[in-house]
Formats: structure tokens, sequence, C-alpha cells
């Protein structure tokens, strides 16, 4: 441990406001979320910030530290500490209420308007239905299927701050694991949800969310996927019909 | 614009794309081969005129680039200026001067200007 003490300058206020900083003793196997813990315990009670589980699981803790989105609970400071500073801010392309907590409202709205829930035409007296897990539809919904909905995809995009309106990564790589989903009935109302400048065909294939996603997800992939299957869908029509 | 029109212009300018690299890469070998022994307007027409096979690849190589470009030009519009009511006009406009100033420029090395 080479500094006793970390800078650390935290987002105060809400769309307007500025950095604060404060010092923070340094500590073996220090987290982000343990400097953000101890601010609010310690030096400052009145600072907002959300967090649940502390071990990568709920995917509330995400915030911008030192310029990138990342789950501060699986961060250590030593990974990421800039000297002895560190930048802590809220998640980018979010409304932020108060300090580091954001609203998510319109990223979960968003994974609404992707039809990014299950419906499917059984019910509890059926039989279950049987996907055979070496199947191209189960392996490609497995590949996306690990999201818990922290934002840091959707935090890391350009295109959603270039175009409000857009879905954004989470969104559709849900879409994308359910349109591989052999038992779901939406699958039409889903591509003509995710299909165009709002969806799927306004992704640069630039990669930012696939480089952050802290679970190694890639939605760039598919993201793809959806293009290529609703651009056939549009001009040759689908297996469940023309668009 | 409806999101499957959207869909269905990803789809041409994907294809168009492909069009696009093969006689790029044509065109490069075709630049190589014939700059073999210098350049002149006499040469490079004396190859062209009449040569159909010629006309038809640039004819293709133009109207795969009336296709590809003027799409990727409205999408960077649209996500540039996005209130500025410039995306439509901007890219038809485009789209016109590749194919009609192409054709013009294919139809003229091909009768050699006469």
């Amino acid at each position: 441990m080479s500094n006793a003490e970390l800078k650390v300058k935290v987002w105060r206020g809400a769309q307007e406001g500025e950095f604060v900083e404060y010092l923070v003793p340094r500590n073996p196997n220090q987290t982000v979320l343990d400097v953000v813990t101890y601010i609010q315990r310690k030096l400052d009670s009145t600072l907002s910030y959300r967090f649940a589980c502390r071990v990568g699981m709920c995917g509330s803790c995400a915030m911008t530290v030192n310029g990138v989105a990342r789950w501060t609970c699986r961060t250590h400071v030593s990974q990421i500490v800039e000297g002895d500073s560190l930048e802590i801010a809220p998640l980018n392309n979010l409304p932020v209420i108060k300090d580091l907590a954001t609203d998510m409202r319109e990223f979960f709205n968003k994974w609404k308007g992707a039809v990014g829930f299950f419906k499917g035409n059984q019910t509890r007296h059926d039989d279950f239905a049987k996907v055979e897990p070496d199947s191209k539809e189960r392996q490609l919904a497995n590949a996306g299927i690990e999201c818990i909905g922290c934002g840091v995809c959707y935090a890391s995009c350009e295109v959603v701050e270039a175009r409000p309106n857009y879905l954004g990564p989470a969104a559709l790589n849900r879409a994308w694991t359910l349109a591989n989903d052999v038992r779901d009935t939406q699958q039409l109302e889903r591509m003509r949800a995710v299909a165009g400048d709002a969806g799927c065909h306004a992704c640069h294939t630039q990669g930012s969310c696939t480089e952050r996603c802290p679970k190694a997800i890639e939605p760039t992939a598919s993201i793809a996927g959806l293009k290529k299957l609703i651009a056939k869908a549009a001009v040759r029509g689908s297996k469940w019909g023309k668009l | 614009m409806s999101s499957v029109l959207q869909a269905k212009l990803w789809y041409a300018q994907r294809i168009s794309a492909m069009v696009l690299g093969i006689c790029v890469a044509i065109h490069l070998l075709i630049i190589f081969y014939a700059i073999r022994d210098g350049l002149s307007a006499q040469e490079i027409l004396g190859r062209t005129q009449g040569n159909i096979g010629f006309a038809i690849f640039y004819e293709i190589f133009v109207i795969a680039c009336f296709v590809h470009a003027p799409i990727g030009v409205a999408n960077i519009l649209q996500e540039t200026f996005p209130k500025s009511g410039m995306v439509r006009p901007v890219s038809i406009l485009l789209a016109l001067l590749i194919l009609v100033l192409g054709t013009v420029a294919v139809f003229g090395v091909f009768t050699g200007g006469a």
C-alpha cells in the first residue's frame, strides 16, 4: 500500500451539480463500493447511492468510476486507481435523481418497449416444454441470458447518447434471447418493436457494451443477430410471418 | 419512416456493401494493371471505348454507391442533426448526384465523349 489515503471526487447534485473531494483511508482489497459506503457512513451522511447485494448479483451499484461504467462492488480500488485519485459519478445516459443514484425507469421501460418479456401459450396443466440444451436456439439464448439489468452497457453506449429513443444494448439483448425462445408467442410483435432506427438497426457495432459488460455478455452479437433476423423477415418473411 | 422500411434500407446497405467490396477490389486491381506503363487519357479511353463489359462493371459500381452512400449519410445526419429536417432532402440529392454523375462518367468513357 503506497498511499495511506485516497482522494475521491464524488458527484454531488442532480443533473446540475459538482464534484466534491473526500479523503478516504486505503485498505487492502477495498472495493469502490467500500469507498462510497465509507464516505456516506463516516464523512457525509447526505450522500445518496444505490446498492443491495455487494457481491455482483443484483446489478444496482453500477456507477461511472474514472470515466468508465462499472459495478462498484466488484471493482477493487487497486485495479483502477490513478495515482491516489478516484472520480465517482452516476451512470451516463440516465437522468440523475441525486448524487450517484440515477432514474432507471427509462432503461427498464425500453425493455418493455422491446417486448422483452416472455409470453407462452401453455398452462400449468400442460407438460413441460422440452427444449434440447444443444439446440441452436437454446445455445443462442444461453449466450445472453445472464443479464441482470445493471445498466453498464446502456451507460456505455454512444448510440443511446446520440439517439435518446434508441432501445439500447440491454433491451435488445433481452429481445434476442426471447427471439430464440421456441416457446414464446410474440415473435412478430417483438421483431416490429426492435426493427429500425430506434431499435437494432441503429447499432454502430462499436462494441462498448460488450467491452464493459461485467457478465461478459456480448450485446453487440445479440444485436447483430436481431439485425439479420429482422432484415430478412422484412424482405423475405420469416417462419412467424412477414413483418 | 416506418421501422420495417428502415430494416429494409439496412439490408439494402448491407448487400450493396458486399457488392462494393468486390467492385473496389476489382477496381484497384485494374488500376495496378492499367498504370504499369504510365498513365494517359488516351491509354484509358483506348481500353474503355466500346468495351461493354467495362461499362457494365462500372455501372454496377455506380448503382452500388447510389444505394449504399445515401443510406449511410442519412444515418449520420440523423444522429448528428436530429432536428434539422435535412436528412431526407440531402440524402435524396446525394443519391441522384451519384447516379447521374456516375452514369454520365461511365457513358463518357464508354463512348469516348463523342
